[in-house]
């Protein structure tokens, strides 16, 4: 299908649209609420919370025998919250360190959720079909109602969010403090956890139980390239994971049945890379800029100080010209010397007096002797360089 | 007991067995959630390969999925390095993606073919007998079965030869480096195993499901011992009770063995847990106990020294004084004078009244010096 046609497809469409805004709506809250995992260093307890609600969906099912989308949720949700209590209960109740607690809730709770969803498989009455799509999400079976579920619940989360923001601002950076001011820090921090367990079941018959987590820590990942402010970050983190989630879940599904999980990740995925590269700032292109102009500055300083030390030396005005090959020979080993002298002319502290000769210019002498006296010229040398946008203002990389 | 049923436990004994005894340094070299990267990426590494050779029992698909493995623990510390992004969000940054590209890889075009989706997250424990290895016409039993045991034998073998470097590295990073052993080479190496015992269970238990076998058999252990060997074999020893006791309980409810498999190592974990001699949940309550009694004990003895001989040692030395003075619940009170009595510190006399004995005054007046 063309960019036209599924466009027109997301306007006119009754199903798509539903599918799109369920997505979307889902890939708001997670990668909201995902901010604050990531920032606490808990983006693993993501995975173990959707993987630990497997069990819950089955048992909900097994006792209710309905499929319906509330009571699969809830019981997804009360699995997650045991599996996270599991979680914290292991660390503090024994030596085993918290990676270790959560591989083994995530893969246990799993086990025994495959163990009730092939139990329920095997029985006679055959409703249970379709539990399976639990697994990898299948964004075709959004209904309006689980639309209007991701819609209403998520809108509470995120009102909650709203709401204790200092709260959980305090809890994200500086716990401690928090305590001393007298703030009940274990029931906020319970709060939180208990969103990002709703935030997750919500998403786990969109993306499924085994991806889910990377709708939590993707967003948030990328929005983190792009700002330090934990406001911006939220926001940001939230319109990423609802585009993420509506292009994912509309390739889903009209691409024939491919699971809508891994789609929806390889979309954040692909939103984390372009992050990483390209954000100002932050971003790992812009730091190869930068160390390519340092060490261009570096390298041409080099060969400037060569040049005012050969000028020094012949005890001459600064006419004196002097062959390439011995400001060559002068810094083995690292080459680029013609290049750095055409820095050095394009700065007007150096000239090509005739061909491979060199000599310093005037000034260049003054530029040289700010680098040997850093307290005299620190300011001109600075400015100089910040014109010229090599360094961020303050010098700090 | 058929013997399908005898091979299937068979293979599920060396398959947890295999991974628990890489798992033991996992869990002590806080490594485990890499077990979860490594275990899902390798299906890229297998989906990639299969397409190339178009035949599952190819030899390259190890070779591939192993080399993924390893190549996910380079990305994932790759990711790290560049201080973007935290270790934990590295990898649930990595393992989804290479995950995802393979799962949509096999949805789109090897739907027809024998990899499917749910094979990924179950394995297919059951089925795995089906599949023999033959040799010139001869069954020479499941091909999993050689496989794993393969792989079984070179985790032994590679704990054994490079158990000083496996142990110094694992306790004492700066020393191992001193010694001049690689961290790096160590590292990726171990990590290697890890991958390649992970591509050999992947057939038998699905990618999730490896994760509970190298985890929690050796966590289980931990709590039980301090000594390095004795865990290794202890891990072991619970990996392979959590595979025979898990294709039981899957017999009996008729569900699916993997899970069920990774579902007794979870109840062995917790048993553990909960029962562990010293360190145990259990222990721990009831040392607790213990101590709450002996202080009390103490603060008794030293009260009845005080008072002793003294003008209001009628009073005070009453046991229905306890309660107002040491503010102890009547029968906390009871509990603790029996105790006290049982080891020959003080007697009980008429009217309710408490006198030390010998013993007991030589314990109050050695406690209050101390």
């Amino acid at each position: 299908m063309s960019d036209g046609g599924l466009f027109h497809a997301l306007l006119f469409d009754y199903t798509l649209r539903t599918v799109a805004l369920g997505a979307g709506a889902l890939g708001a809250v997670a990668g909201a609420l995902g901010c604050f995992a990531v920032l606490r260093r808990q983006s693993l307890l993501g995975d173990a919370i959707s993987h630990a609600a497997l069990p819950g969906i089955g048992l909900a099912f097994l006792l209710t025998g309905s499929r319906a989308t509330p009571v699969l949720v809830l019981g997804a949700a009360l699995a997650g919250w045991i599996g996270t209590l599991f979680v914290l209960g292991i660390v503090k109740h024994s030596r085993i360190p918290e990676d270790s607690a959560l591989g083994i809730i995530l893969s246990v709770f799993f086990g025994i959720g495959l163990v009730i969803l092939t139990f329920v498989q095997r029985r006679p009455t055959a409703a249970q079909a379709g539990l399976e799509t639990f697994l990898f999400g299948q964004a075709a079976t959004l209904m309006v109602r689980d639309v209007l579920l991701i819609v209403g619940v998520g809108a509470v989360a995120l009102l909650l969010l709203a709401l204790f923001w200092k709260e959980f601002k305090l809890l994200t950076f500086d716990r401690e403090f928090g305590v001393a001011l007298g703030f009940p820090m274990v029931r906020i921090d319970v709060l939180l956890t208990t969103l990002l367990v709703v935030g997750i079941v919500l998403g786990l018959q969109t993306v499924g139980v085994v991806l889910m987590s990377a709708l939590v820590v993707a967003p948030a990942a990328a929005a983190r390239q792009w700002t330090d402010s934990l406001s911006v970050m939220v926001i940001l983190a939230g319109v990423l994971g609802g585009i993420a989630g509506v292009t994912g879940a509309l390739v889903s599904a009209t691409g024939g049945g491919v699971p809508t999980g891994p789609t929806i990740v390889l979309v954040a995925s692909a939103v984390v890379v372009v992050s990483l590269l390209v954000a100002p700032g932050r971003g790992l292109v812009s730091e190869l800029v930068r160390r390519f102009r340092v060490r261009r500055r570096v390298r041409a300083d080099v060969v400037l100080s060569d040049l005012y030390a050969l000028a020094a030396q012949h005890g001459e005005s600064g006419e004196h010209a002097h062959p390439v090959a011995v400001l060559r020979a002068m810094h083995r080993g690292q080459a680029g010397t013609r290049r750095s002298l055409g820095v050095l002319a394009e700065r007007g502290w150096a000239r090509e007096v005739e061909p491979d000769r060199w000599a310093i210019t005037p000034e260049g002498v003054e530029r040289a002797r700010t680098l040997f006296l850093p307290g005299a010229g620190e300011d001109g040398a600075g400015a100089q360089v910040e014109d010229r946008g090599v360094v961020a203002p303050g010098g700090e990389p | 007991m058929s013997a399908l049923d005898v091979e299937i436990q068979l293979l599920a004994v060396v398959v947890a067995v295999a991974c628990a005894l890489p798992g033991v340094f996992l869990v002590l070299r806080r490594l485990a959630l890499m077990s979860d990267a490594i275990s899902h990426s390798i299906l890229l590494g297998i989906v990639l390969a299969f397409f190339w050779v178009q035949d599952l029992a190819h030899p390259l698909l190890v070779l591939a999925a192993t080399a993924t493995g390893v190549i996910t623990v380079a990305l994932v510390e790759a990711l790290h390095r560049t201080r973007r992004v935290k270790e934990d969000a590295a990898i649930a940054l990595v393992f989804p993606a290479l995950f995802s590209v393979a799962v949509l890889l096999i949805a789109r075009y090897a739907g027809s073919v024998h990899l499917d989706v749910d094979a990924v997250l179950l394995g297919e424990i059951a089925f795995s007998p089906f599949r023999r290895l033959e040799v010139a016409g001869m069954d020479l039993g499941p091909r999993s079965l050689w496989l794993m045991s393969a792989i079984l034998v070179l985790n032994v073998a590679a704990l054994a030869v490079f158990w000083k470097e496996l142990k110094v590295s694992t306790f004492d990073a700066g020393l191992a480096a001193a010694m001049g052993f690689s961290p790096a080479l160590i590292h990726y190496g171990f990590m290697g195993l890890v991958s390649v015992t992970a591509v050999g269970a992947f057939d038998a238990v699905g990618s999730i499901l490896v994760v509970a076998l190298m985890i929690a058999p050796p966590a289980a252990a931990w709590l039980l011992t301090d000594r390095l060997p004795v865990m290794v074999v202890l891990s072991g020893a619970l990996a392979a009770f959590s595979a025979v006791a898990g294709f039981w309980a899957a017999r009996a409810i008729d569900a699916s063995i993997a899970g069920s498999m990774a579902a007794m190592a979870g109840v062995v974990f917790l048993a553990a847990i909960l029962f562990a001699p010293h360190r145990g949940v259990v222990a721990g309550i009831r040392r607790r106990a213990r101590q709450r009694l002996d202080f009390a004990r103490t603060m008794l003895m030293v009260h009845l020294l005080n008072h002793e001989g003294g003008a209001r040692a009628r009073v005070e030395n009453q046991m229905g004084h306890l309660q107002e003075h040491l503010q102890w619940s009547p029968d906390f009170a009871r509990r603790v004078v029996r105790r006290a009595e049982r080891q020959g510190l003080l007697e009980r006399q008429s009217g309710g009244r408490l006198r030390l004995t010998p013993l007991g005054r030589e314990e109050a007046r050695h406690r209050m010096v101390r």
